[in-house]
């Protein structure tokens, strides 16, 4: 049942971006860029299986890039972005997508905001000219501010305070960043959603979108001359914007390791958590992310794994056990493991066992047979990549935005081809130190320890 | 990382909303392959890249479930891939991840499901290891330990989710002597009561040739694809007798059921009677519902719940076929203080539509939205195999592809106005609310 355990030991959202990182690819997209005059890079993926178009504009603006006390603009414009301009009336964006058979969305992370429409490929000019229209054209009423404030709380309320294991991940991010806006969640803390409106909204608008802050990325059945030209019609005539510099406070040296204890009487099911800091393929000891994806998947990425098989089959105090690790991310990234124990078993049996797991696999290594066998699975991820036709301009994308160039994408399957298990081991002692991580456990409610 | 959609999509029955959709460039291209020993499969070969998808589903499913044992499905699509054959359960799942073979079993109310990735260079290993779920499992007492306890620990959790509460009283209620009123994943003293002989019980009756369809796409030629179905189905039964499952319609008309959990926002469920997947209105009601409900951004729920007045972030109303029974169901997530009001507005909007059915423009909309939608969907080899699955396992012929436009586009107002007559009855919604709602309780 490897799907289940998969859901069970990640959550829904890891997997959902399981498909936007590098590490899920290869060089086998063979993608064709171009930079139009005002600085906005277009990235073309040609995929000629059927006759339709993935068209995506990708700006280099996220939640961390919030002012301070605003948290949840990022994602409130996105959803703003779908009201009017001069040309399209409010509410109609969605609407003129779907009458010409496409279907549209728009998604915020920490470092970036996207838009897409997929649609057949005769109707890309239109759609490309719709996207560049609301680049700068964007029209918002104060009443359509205070109904999608309405929506956004209630999307809050879905995500998060409805639900003690978000609120979990809410606190364990938070505990995990001292400084850095990776601290905030995405959507913003409550009290500052309800208090953002149409000039913080236009504010951040004004600031960020721009063409030389975004990134066209155009996958499917289309010749990347013909984008590029389409590009330079739509895009091209947008003006350069003057960008403040992209800085985020940063993280002091962390000297202690953190713990949330999170109770909840909607709590019926106990669960564990570590997450550590991690450097990305863009930031810190990057040399470590690649060796990393392999130390991940060999520690708790699936049924063979050491976690899995210590801790669920041999000494089954947890029905599931698991680690993750994203290689992408601006300024960090996290190495994140997750148990469900058995019923009956506390969960400081299952921090010691974890901890032993760890501290015998970092001083005695791991068997080169899992090594091969991790790294099979990560290149033929890469094949089996290939096969979706939404996956490619998303890794492109998420990498574009973070830091991480077209050649690193490409060269990514030759990298993981290249770790040696020392760098494997190296990685995780580099990363996996008490001094680096947040322990996070989620209880029914007050009455059990651990 | 977290990243946030601007909407939920909801998937939450994948197979079917597939299988309303219209027309696929690999339309003209799907074969029907018939090995030597008389096992059919539609195949779709697209070379391109190196790998193939094989999904196959069994009819039955969760509902052949034992009385008391309901979840023995479940737990057996758990366990095909925990052992088989000369491999234990570690040996089994290190084979496939050393062939970076991807295998997944399911199931729900009508079907036992499965589905087999592999690259074009592991194939004949894979098919070999598929064989063995489906002939050789081994049920060893570790396994099925480790699984039950998994299933259980996700039975304990989602005692608190407030969407599958919902969902599990919507069913109770509404089919209350059915099989499907019982979850299919069981119930915690279900899964405790299952035994490997309920496993192999149900194993015998539930995998037959008769009851099995598949679907192939990838890179695998008609001819290469013939003997590896013998060699994979072959030594299955030709056929099992099995007791019918009756038909059945919803019951609960009109009833309000409150579940107090201490949320800030409620999650509602409501539905009633629908339309089977072989009705002749059904292409009709598939319009009126993508005007009503189903169509993301552009549905009149959408714009009257969450555009105008910022009721919900999510809203949304879909036809479930089952095999035996019909239903249309929807959902709307609303802070505690609003529920009334945004169910007020929701049983407005289908009772107008129920009243006058939906405007010309719509009506255009709406075809074209679902015609020239459909190739999106068809975005990987898997999701083509799943609806080659579809069109077999609703008899819609090998052809379908071809006339799935003219049959959306044939629906004339007066089809919507009928159906909408029949279909949208707000006095027919069974509504489940789960939170602490303002102003409302159960009703009775």
């Amino acid at each position: 049942m490897t799907m289940s355990r998969i859901i069970i030991a990640f959550g829904i959202l890891s997997l959902a971006i399981a498909g936007f990182q590098p590490s899920a690819t290869a060089a086998l997209f063979h993608p064709k860029t171009h930079t139009l005059a005002n600085g906005m890079q277009v990235v073309v993926i040609e995929d000629h299986r059927a006759p339709v178009v993935t068209h995506m504009v990708w700006y280099k603006v996220g939640a961390a890039d919030e002012p301070p006390g605003k948290s949840g603009i990022a994602h409130f414009l996105e959803h703003l972005m779908f009201k009017g301009t001069p040309k399209v009336p409010s509410g109609q964006f969605s609407k003129i997508v779907a009458r010409n058979g496409g279907r549209d969305n728009a998604f915020t992370s920490y470092d970036y905001t996207g838009y897409f429409q997929n649609v057949a490929q005769d109707k890309l000019d239109l759609v490309m000219g719709m996207e560049a229209d609301r680049m700068t054209n964007l029209v918002l009423t104060a009443e359509d501010v205070d109904t999608e404030r309405a929506v956004i709380l209630e999307e809050r309320r879905s995500r998060t305070d409805n639900s003690p294991a978000a609120q979990m991940n809410e606190a364990m991010s938070a505990a995990q960043y001292l400084a850095h806006p990776y601290r905030i969640p995405v959507i913003g803390w409550k009290h500052e959603i309800e208090k953002l409106d149409q000039a913080d909204a236009l504010a951040f608008y004004r600031r960020y979108y721009a063409p030389n802050n975004a990134i066209l990325v155009v996958a499917g059945d289309v010749e990347a001359e013909a984008v590029f030209a389409l590009a330079e019609k739509h895009f091209g005539p947008l003006a350069r914007v003057s960008l403040p510099p992209r800085w985020r406070l940063q993280e002091p040296p962390q000297r202690a390791a953190r713990q949330v204890v999170f109770r909840d009487g909607r709590v019926s099911q106990a669960d564990w958590q570590r997450s550590y800091l991690a450097p990305t393929r863009a930031a810190g000891a990057s040399q470590h992310a690649i060796p990393l994806s392999l130390f991940a998947d060999m520690l708790g990425g699936g049924t063979t794994s050491r976690l899995y098989r210590g801790l669920v089959v041999e000494r089954k105090l947890a029905t599931s056990a698991g680690a993750y690790y994203s290689s992408t991310g601006l300024d960090y990234g996290r190495f994140m493991l997750h148990v469900t124990p058995s019923p009956g078993v506390g969960l400081g049996e299952i921090e010691a066992a974890v901890d032993e797991t760890i501290t015998a696999v970092l001083k005695d290594g791991l068997l080169a047979a899992d090594l091969e066998r991790s790294r099979t699975g990560l290149l033929a991820a890469a094949v089996y990549a290939r096969d979706s036709l939404f996956t490619s301009p998303r890794i492109f994308g998420d990498a574009l935005t973070t830091g991480v160039s077209v050649e690193q994408v490409e060269s990514w399957p030759d990298e993981v081809r290249a770790v040696t298990m020392e760098q494997v081991i190296a990685a995780g002692r580099a990363v996996l130190k008490m001094d680096n991580s947040v322990t996070g456990l989620l209880l029914p409610d007050a009455k059990e320890g651990k | 990382m977290t990243i946030l959609m601007r909407s939920f999509s909801v998937v939450v029955f994948g197979l079917t909303l597939i299988l309303l959709a219209p027309i696929s460039a690999n339309a003209a291209k799907i074969l029907e392959v018939r090995s030597p020993g008389g096992i059919t499969a539609w195949l779709v070969h697209e070379p391109t890249i190196p790998l193939l998808s094989v999904n196959f589903s069994f009819a039955g499913g969760a509902s052949l479930d034992r009385p008391g044992r309901n979840g023995t499905a479940n737990l057996v699509s758990g366990l095909l891939d925990e052992g088989a054959g000369s491999y234990d359960s570690l040996a089994f799942q290190t084979r496939l991840q050393d062939l970076a073979v991807r295998m997944s079993f399911s199931a729900d109310r009508d079907s036992f499901s499965g589905g087999l990735s592999t690259l074009s260079t592991n194939r004949d290993a894979a098919f070999e290891l598929l064989r063995l779920a489906l002939i050789e499992p081994r049920f060893e007492t570790e396994a099925v330990e480790r699984v039950r306890r998994q299933i259980i620990t996700g039975l304990v959790e989602s005692q608190e989710d407030p969407g599958t509460i919902a969902t599990r009283l919507w069913f109770a209620t509404a089919f209350p002597d059915h099989p499907y009123g019982r979850p299919s994943n069981g119930s915690i003293e279900s899964v405790k009561a299952i035994s490997t002989d309920d496993l192999r019980d149900l194993l015998g009756r539930m995998l037959a040739r008769n009851r099995l369809t598949i679907g192939v796409v990838g890179d695998i030629s008609a001819a290469e694809l013939a003997p590896l179905l013998d060699k994979t189905f072959g030594a299955l039964p030709v056929s099992v007798a099995i007791e019918p499952v009756p038909e059945v319609s919803p019951v609960g008309a009109g009833v309000l059921k409150v579940v107090q959990k201490a949320n800030p926002q409620s999650q509602v469920m409501f539905g009633g009677p629908g339309l089977k997947r072989d009705d002749p209105d059904w292409y009709a009601a598939y319009v009126l519902n993508y005007v009503l409900g189903g169509g993301g951004f552009a549905s009149r729920l959408y714009a009257e719940v969450r555009e105008k007045r910022g009721l919900a972030y999510s809203v949304y109303s879909y036809l479930y076929p089952l095999e035996h029974a019909a239903i249309y169901m929807g959902g709307v997530g609303t802070k505690n203080q609003r529920v009334a009001e945004a169910l007020t507005v929701i049983k407005e909007q289908i009772g107008l539509a129920g009243e006058n059915g939906i405007t010309e423009a719509e009506l255009v909309n709406a075809k074209t939205y679902l015609n020239g939608s459909f190739p999106l969907q068809l975005t990987s080899s898997g999701r083509i195999a799943n609806l080659l699955l579809a069109i077999q396992r609703h008899n819609l012929g090998i052809d379908y592809m071809d006339r799935r436009a003219s049959l959306i586009d044939a629906v004339t107002m007066a089809d919507v106005r009928r159906v909408a007559k029949r279909l949208l009855r707000p006095e027919n919604l069974l509504i489940v609310v789960v939170g602490e709602p303002a102003g409302l309780t159960s009703s009775n």
